[in-house]
């Protein structure tokens, strides 16, 4: 292994390989011949990659982190909108659902009135008609009473006449069979 | 059948690029795995789409970002997010190395101190010239907590002072040890597997069981300590940051 890493290494290129020898001298780490090659191109390195990284790497990736945020607060934003807005409509809707349906209340009521009074009064007017009607048969039973009351009256008087005449053979005065049919009549 | 479970970590040049005084720069199997990490990093960030409904990849991608993000605003404050691409590219950069260097024969960028140590030293200095620069000298205010007796404050503040210069080497020391700690007794256990195998027969592929179950055990959190350590760095980095930041605390 000693020959694998030879003469490149021009004045520093002795002492390298005279370490590989044993490795109880070179730990290579600590072999300083190789410290120029490596901060050389530590220095190189690092300084492509901190220029690569601060140019092009962290813009574009914190860009596209930034992209991703921006588009999820505006999606929030406007769903937040669209719910104002629904939630809005669903007031408007109840709000009109509401003063809809007192107004058919309001209607309801207003036609029930009316049906009512419309049906008192016809009630009444018919009421009064029976009443009426009702008053003109009650006189006309009471005339018809009356008269069928006195032709009563000249019939028991005419009888009890009769009776008498057949029984005593007397005409009896009119009067007084008159004044006893009145007396039983009212006894 | 010998372990040897240094070897991984040795640099091996591929190509010379060039020459720094005295020191030849090679693009090495270091390197490699440098343009590897850089490579994936900006395949993922770069590829994934940019969709509303993100797919794999994206998610991927936009979980590396929050998870980046949220740790920064957590630690830092908001202020902090001024250092999200440096943040970010240490965290990908250290995690997506150390995932890739889990896989067998690749090689492990961090495993090596003078990478984590460059890093460690990137976030000292970037802590210090812009509390400097933002807060002036109210910046060494972080050296003097509050609430702290006269008498005891020159030793505290000595500590503290300590303790600031001392952040870089914790900071690279911890990454590197835990990659190479790792990557080392994985290649033990492993290699007993075969060294079991090899030396005492069918006797020993049986009791190369144990070392394998152990190995497995040990993949496993390997690829834990691989995402927790790049972890580790972003989130010290970001608290170093929030001192810069706020000296006041």
């Amino acid at each position: 292994m000693a020959e694998s890493h030879g003469g490149a290494k021009g004045p520093a290129a002795g002492a390298h390989t005279e370490a590989e020898g044993g490795h109880g001298g070179g730990f290579p780490p600590f072999e300083s011949s190789t410290y120029a090659s490596q901060l050389v191109s530590l220095a190189i390195f690092f300084v492509v990659l901190y220029v690569i990284v601060s140019k092009l790497a962290l813009p574009k990736v914190g860009g596209a982190i930034e992209a991703r945020q921006n588009k999820i607060e505006g999606d929030l934003t406007e769903a937040q909108t669209l719910r104002d807005q629904s939630d809005a409509a669903l007031k408007a809707y109840e709000g009109e659902l509401a003063s809809a349906r007192s107004r058919a209340q309001a209607i309801g009521n207003e036609s029930r009135d009316k049906a009512n009074a419309q049906a008192d009064a016809e009630r009444k007017i018919l009421e009064e008609q029976l009443a009426a009607k009702l008053a003109g048969a009650e006189k006309t039973i009471a005339a018809t009473r009356a008269t069928a009351m006195s032709n009563v009256r000249g019939i028991a008087a005419d009888a009890a006449g009769q009776i008498v005449q057949q029984l005593t053979g007397v005409v009896p005065d009119a009067a007084s069979v008159s004044a006893a049919v009145d007396a039983s009549l009212k006894g | 059948m010998k372990i040897d479970p240094i070897h991984q970590f040795n640099i091996e040049p591929l190509f010379t690029i060039g020459q720094i005084g005295n020191h030849t720069i090679a693009f090495t199997n270091s390197s490699l795995y440098m343009l590897v990490a850089v490579a994936i990093i900006s395949l993922l960030m770069l590829a994934s789409g940019t969709q509303l409904v993100p797919g794999r990849l994206q998610s991927v991608a936009e979980i590396s970002y929050e998870f980046v993000a949220s740790t920064i605003r957590s630690t830092a404050g908001s202020e902090g997010m001024k250092f999200f691409p440096l943040i970010f590219s240490l965290f990908m950069f250290i995690c997506v190395s150390n995932l890739v260097g889990i896989i067998p024969y690749t090689f492990t960028i961090s495993s090596h101190l003078i990478v984590t140590a460059a890093l460690a030293l990137l976030v000292f200095f970037t802590v210090l010239i812009y509390g400097v620069a933002k807060n002036g000298l109210k910046f060494f205010s972080i050296f003097v907590p509050h609430g702290v007796p006269v008498y005891i404050l020159p030793l505290v503040m000595f500590i503290e002072i300590l303790s600031f210069f001392l952040r870089p080497v914790s900071h690279s020391v911890r990454l590197f040890a835990n990659m190479l700690a790792g990557h080392i007794a994985l290649k033990v256990f492993a290699g007993f597997v075969a060294m079991l195998g090899f030396s005492l027969g069918a006797l020993g592929w049986v009791g190369g069981v144990l070392p394998l179950a152990l190995t497995v055990a040990l993949y496993a959190l390997e690829i834990l300590v691989a995402f927790l350590q790049a972890y580790v760095f972003a989130i010290l980095t970001c608290i170093y940051l929030n001192d810069a930041i706020h000296p006041g605390h």
